[in-house]
């Protein structure tokens, strides 16, 4: 799996941070996604594609 | 033209038996008409969208516009007024809504919410040591609402503004004309022109002595180098203030209200702690307190699901109907707490509006609703069901008062 983020359009919701913490993070300036792991392991693919789903800024982008 | 094709207003009558599912239209629009027609208070229509999917599509598209002072924008009997002066960043597009909205998405981020929990747990467990001494709970019990639900977000947000507690009375009774559906447009502006002239006096003070918060940071990074205005200040103390106190305080008054009518959840909740995120998340897609909007204009021809909205013409959401969605959500008129997908509900809203306070929301809900299970098992309303005020006439659902004894 491998993520890629369009952060011009986060809204700082913090969703994804909610669903896979490990994954995503929120920059201490204004709270715009910051990614902690592009290529995260196996476990983290529910969440990861979950936050894909739940963000409200279609932010972040799954590939297989 | 004829006057028997005005369009229905807006549903706003539970089922009969039932205060805690949205009104009944909505499970029928759904299937037969999703996107209709709805009239507004002033003779004037919008379109009323009713399925998850639509809903998301529109709070989604930014041909939508969510500025009331475009040509067609639905304002009449809206939340909060219908003024278009100094009306916050709810009520812009970007580039400017995007502008101010960063301003502030710091001071509601997951981290810094978190780091608030011991305050957020401190305050509820005051207000709740006050409930223990209280009178009254044997002749006609204790107003939950009163006592606990209103005063722990109005004590969260006003700390976090930095706004004196002491003033929390002035807000209440304005927020609630605000808030009012049987209030008049005229009632709500003055109430509107009132609050801004409180909020007024309290940046001018602040800018003499800017403290160590949302305000004072405002003031010091963002006033001081030009960025916005004193004005602007203003703004954002009344859309926070807003948008955040009856918002939660009805969340909580209704689903505590539920765990006391529903003993095998509130008793699953207490075995098992961890459970309350979730049930934080499915209480709000049940009760989705949103009943009046959010609204949006089209700014061009859009299609939605094959329905063609014209430029300048209003939208309202119907986020209780989207979220009681069966194609979505199975079995949407259940309370499940372990519902998997839960958290895909729309009480937040969607899109680059999506509240800038749910993690806030949500902590407070965690720790308050978490409180009253473990501190007062026994707690259930002190009169029957259908003797509790239900918020029929506002644009957030809700109880009037809750009397509780234990
Ligand atoms: C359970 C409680 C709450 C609910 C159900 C709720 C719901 C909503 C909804 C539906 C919107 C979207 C409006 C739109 O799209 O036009 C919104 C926006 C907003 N909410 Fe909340 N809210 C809650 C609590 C809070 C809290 C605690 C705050 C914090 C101060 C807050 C601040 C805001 C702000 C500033 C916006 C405007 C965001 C923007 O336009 O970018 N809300 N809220
Ligand atoms: S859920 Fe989307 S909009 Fe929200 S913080 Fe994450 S990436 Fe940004």
């Amino acid at each position: 799996m491998k993520i890629t983020l369009d952060a011009d359009k986060c809204c700082a919701a913090g969703q994804c941070v909610l669903i896979a913490p490990e994954v995503f993070d929120q920059r201490d300036e204004d709270g715009v996604v910051v990614l902690l792991d592009a290529e995260p392991p196996a476990d983290q693919h529910d969440a990861v594609r979950e936050a894909a789903a739940i963000c409200p800024a279609a932010v972040i982008e799954v590939q297989a | 033209m004829t006057l028997s094709t005005a369009p229905a207003p807006l549903p706003a009558e539970p089922p009969s038996g039932c205060p805690f599912d949205p009104p009944a239209e909505y499970g029928v629009l759904r299937t037969t008409r999703p996107i209709s027609k709805v009239g507004l208070p002033d003779g004037s229509w919008a379109w009323l969208v009713t399925r998850y999917a639509d809903i998301r599509a529109v709070l989604g598209d930014l041909r939508f516009s969510s500025d009331t002072t475009v040509h067609g924008y639905p304002r009449s009997g809206m939340t909060g007024g219908g003024s278009t002066q100094n009306r916050g960043f709810i009520r812009m597009d970007p580039p400017e809504h995007t502008r101010l909205r960063r301003m502030v998405t710091r001071e509601f981020m997951v981290k810094r919410v978190e780091a608030l929990r011991p305050e957020i747990q401190r305050l509820t467990d005051e207000l709740c040591d006050a409930m223990e001494r209280a009178e009254g709970r044997e002749e006609g019990g204790v107003d939950l609402v009163e006592a606990l639900a209103l005063p722990v977000p109005s004590l969260v947000i006003s700390l976090l503004l930095g706004v004196p507690y002491g003033d929390h009375e002035i807000f209440q009774r304005l927020t609630g004309t605000l808030l009012s559906r049987t209030v008049t447009d005229d009632e709500r502006e003055a109430a509107r022109s009132e609050l801004r002239d409180y909020l007024d006096r309290l940046v001018t003070a602040k800018e003499a002595d800017p403290g160590d918060d949302i305000l004072g940071r405002l003031i010091v990074e963002q006033q001081r180098t030009g960025e916005i205005t004193h004005d602007e200040v203003a703004a954002f103390a009344a859309l926070l203030l807003i948008a955040g106190h009856e918002t939660t305080a009805n969340m909580i008054g209704l689903s505590a209200l539920t765990l006391m009518r529903d003993p095998e959840t509130a008793e699953r909740l207490r075995q098992d702690p961890a459970l309350i995120r979730g049930a934080v998340e499915e209480l709000l897609r049940f009760h989705s307190i949103i009943r009046n909007g959010p609204r949006r204009v089209a700014t061009e021809d859009v299609e939605i699901d094959g329905h063609l909205i014209r430029a300048g013409e209003g939208v309202v959401v119907a986020v209780p109907s989207g979220n009681r969605d069966e194609t979505v959500f199975p079995a949407p008129d259940r309370l499940d707490i372990a519902r998997p997908n839960a958290q895909h509900h729309v009480a937040f809203g969607y899109g680059i509006h999506q509240c800038l306070g749910q993690a806030l929301a949500r902590v407070e809900l965690q720790v308050v609703l978490g409180t009253l299970l473990r501190r007062f098992p026994a707690m259930r309303p002190a009169v029957p069901v259908e003797e509790i005020p239900f918020r029929t006439d506002m644009s957030i659902y809700g109880c009037h008062a809750l009397p509780v004894t234990w």
